[in-house]
């Protein structure tokens, strides 16, 4: 009863996610993509040398890869596109510093409410960059950075050098291609050796420009028995036009730390979401990838986690809803690459209103990785006769003594429960939001209290077809 | 105003397969009626009708609750109107809280032009009320976190029910079999929760084959079921006679009626 979170939903909160902020860009990039567009984004952030010859041969493996012939259908017209947009001069340091528009955008997501709440720092990416930022001074003492990537670059260029890049390589796909070329914003944290931070770190970063892609990249460094939990929660406004996110985030866990990294993703029905999410795991170390993917047109998206080094955990919990026209590609990938590594995906999706999910999903267990368990279970909930839902396991196994399990369930919501709920007094529709909201429970209750309130009045807004 | 609750020549098909074949029935606020009868003969299908169960489609006559027509509305109307039914085999719903369920469901039935997304019943005050009930239920109230009916034990899922009619007071309420499956403790306990709730504050449809339900719930009027009907009705002591000497009697005496029962069976048998 403690964590009842049905408590003070309300409607009123519906528009909240569809709003838009007017802005005075400083600059304004043309739309397309060319050599001579991805030097001027290098320059105007001021790069070293060898981040901008990084994002030019990430640009020559763009334009030579192929789009992906499997997942889902894309239709985009790359030179449509604005790559780059700058909302001011310089980075907010303080509430005060950041500019009127932009803070009432902030105050209508309630961000200033939830860092006074138990926020450790907040990086907020509007219109492609972070313009604030603010971290507990403990953090700062403590060692720890939490920061845009791109003043990363320039502050923290060794340690970025070191790992930008390594873990999900430009040649990877096409996406990650384009990312590398002209990403822009993103967080990027490193935690020192030993240091746990209690409290999840957070960002809040919203499309908020027409046509306009969004490239953010993230790239995080948990060190040797050092512990962070890592929030990012997004809702965009609605536009009619094509749109495109397409960010890469890497995460290295070292000897026996532990990363959390929790996103709630709701896309307006215009947007590709297409993102590349990979970690490394070494010895002894955990890495937890919770992925939460509402709207979009077009979701293709598999957190990955490798484990390199005996001992390793890879966890992947995964919620994926589909409604009218959205298509969820969905799903993870774990690499067992050494002995005695744990891997677990918990895959939940739901399909509404002719939408489709899809379960797409990866466990590769290496030569060598002897001992290591692997354990799947993905349940798929279809709402109606007009929706679909789809499992893509791919198992390669290439190790004798290693003990795999897959289980797969689709069911739709039961003639029965829906009687009983309605029997109780429940309208129809808040009979299959609870039994919806029931359904993805087990991972929602994985959540941060404030995420878990805002998956579930995601979910009802969805069940009542206000949104999406 | 005495609420009564009137059931008049109903005819109740399941799929193809008629069940209930002219059931007639007056309960009035504050009555207990025991329904009793061998298997097959139709009680459960009663009070699914009763509900508005999809599965159950009403071909001939009426139900009327204080002269509105029950048959006109949907399940949720029908619970808002004051009517509720103890499952004998009630659902379950993974991952939904029983205080949640519970809280929506109160709020609804008491409140019966509640639109969704208006506000329940406040929490705090909800949470005592709950507590209360389950303090005199006996029930731990780790209860009310868990999920609804999900894992539950049969003592466990028949609890949950009577818990929910003492939540929701309803005018008039149904219990299917909720002596089923427990023990001789736990049934005393079940009956004697029910006429804690106030058996005098509803009119009460207690389908048993138990006595020990019915000692603590004496009925007023006791009906049997054969063949879809209701054959005959009696007292409490016609109750006492069929749980001492069975339905040899009522079947020897309706042989029309224990046909169709034996028919019934044998379809559903095959089915």
């Amino acid at each position: 009863m403690a964590t009842d979170i049905s408590e003070n939903e309300s409607i009123g909160e519906i528009n909240k996610y569809n709003f838009r902020t007017e802005t005075h860009d400083v600059f304004k990039a043309q739309k397309g993509i060319n050599k001579e567009i991805v030097c001027q984004i290098s320059e105007i952030k001021r790069e070293p040398a060898w981040m901008r010859d990084f994002r030019l041969s990430s640009l020559e493996l763009f334009e030579q890869r192929p789009m992906p012939t499997w997942g889902g259908a894309i239709d985009i017209d790359f030179q449509d596109i604005f790559y780059y947009l700058k909302p001011t001069d310089h980075q907010g340091k303080t509430w005060d510093d950041v500019p009127a528009e932009i803070k009432e955008t902030f105050e209508k997501l309630g961000i200033p409410e939830a860092e006074k709440k138990y926020l450790a720092g907040v990086k907020a990416q509007f219109e492609s960059e972070v313009v604030y930022g603010s971290l507990k001074e403990e953090l700062v003492n403590q060692g720890v950075i939490f920061t845009d990537t791109d003043t990363a670059v320039r502050e923290h260029t060794d340690l970025v050098r070191e790992y930008f890049g390594k873990i999900i390589p430009p040649n990877d796909n096409k996406f990650a291609a384009l990312n590398s070329a002209v990403w822009s914003g993103g967080s990027f944290i490193y935690v020192p050796k030993g240091v746990h931070i209690e409290f999840p770190l957070q960002a809040y970063f919203r499309i908020n420009a027409e046509s306009m892609g969004q490239f953010e990249r993230t790239l995080i460094i948990v060190d040797e028995g050092a512990s962070v939990h890592y929030v990012e929660g997004c809702t965009a406004p609605m536009y009619t036009t094509e749109s495109l996110h397409s960010a890469v985030v890497e995460v290295i866990v070292k000897k026996g730390a532990r990363c959390r990294y929790t996103t709630i993703q709701n896309w307006a029905n215009n947007i590709y979401n297409l993102v590349t999410k990979r970690a490394y795991a070494y010895q002894d170390a955990t890495m937890e990838w919770v992925d939460g993917n509402l709207g979009s047109k077009l979701t293709m998206k598999y957190p990955a986690v490798h484990m390199m080094e005996p001992g390793a955990r890879g966890e992947i919990l995964s919620i994926a809803f589909s409604s009218a026209g959205q298509h969820q590609d969905a799903g993870a990938k774990l690499v067992h690459a050494a002995p005695n590594t744990t891997g677990q995906i918990i895959s939940k999706s739901i399909s509404k209103n002719g939408g489709r999910s899809s379960y797409r999903g990866l466990v590769r267990v290496e030569p060598g990785a002897t001992g290591s368990k692997n354990n799947v279970v993905c349940d798929a909930l279809i709402l109606d006769a007009d929706s679909r839902s789809d499992t893509y396991p791919y198992i390669e196994i290439m190790e004798q003594d290693v003990q795999v399990g897959h289980e797969a369930s689709v069911s739709r919501i039961g003639e029965e429960q829906m009687f009983y709920l309605l029997s109780r007094g429940l309208s129809e529709s808040e009979a299959s939001t609870m039994i919806v909201n029931g359904f993805i429970e087990p991972l929602v209750k994985e959540l941060p209290m404030e995420y878990a309130v805002e998956m579930n009045r995601l979910i009802q807004l969805q069940m009542e077809g206000s949104v999406g | 105003m005495t609420h009564v609750l009137r059931i008049e020549n109903l005819h109740v098909s399941v799929g193809e397969k008629p069940i209930l074949r002219g059931v007639n029935l007056t309960m009035t606020h504050g009555e207990t009626h025991a329904l009793m009868g061998p298997n097959g003969s139709g009680k459960s299908t009663l009070g699914l009708a009763i509900m508005g169960h999809p599965g159950y489609e009403v071909t001939a006559g009426s139900i009327t609750l204080d002269d509105q027509d029950v048959l006109e509305m949907e399940p949720n109307v029908r619970a808002r109107a004051g009517l509720f039914m103890a499952f004998q085999r009630p659902v379950a719903i993974p991952g939904v809280k029983m205080a949640d369920f519970l809280r929506h469901a109160t709020t609804n039935v008491r409140r019966p032009d509640r639109k969704e997304g208006e506000e329940l019943i406040p929490m705090r005050e909800f949470r005592a009320e709950l507590k209360e009930k389950m303090a005199h239920l006996r029930m731990d109230p780790e209860f009310a976190r868990r999920y609804v009916n999900d894992g539950f034990s049969g003592g466990e899922m028949k609890r949950a029910e009577i818990l929910q009619l003492a939540m929701l007071q309803p005018k008039f309420a149904i219990l299917d079999e909720t002596d089923s499956g427990l023990d001789a403790d736990a049934v005393r306990l079940a009956s004697e929760s029910i006429a804690d709730i106030g058996r005098a504050k509803m009119g009460l449809l207690i389908i048993t084959h138990h006595d020990k339900l019915l000692e603590h719930n004496p009925p007023q009027y006791t009906h049997v079921m054969l063949g879809g009907r209701i054959v005959e009705t009696g007292g409490h002591e016609l109750a006492e006679e069929l749980h001492r000497s069975g339905y040899d009697r009522i079947r020897k005496t309706y042989p029309d009626a224990d046909a169709t029962n034996q028919e019934m069976l044998a379809v559903e048998a095959s089915a």
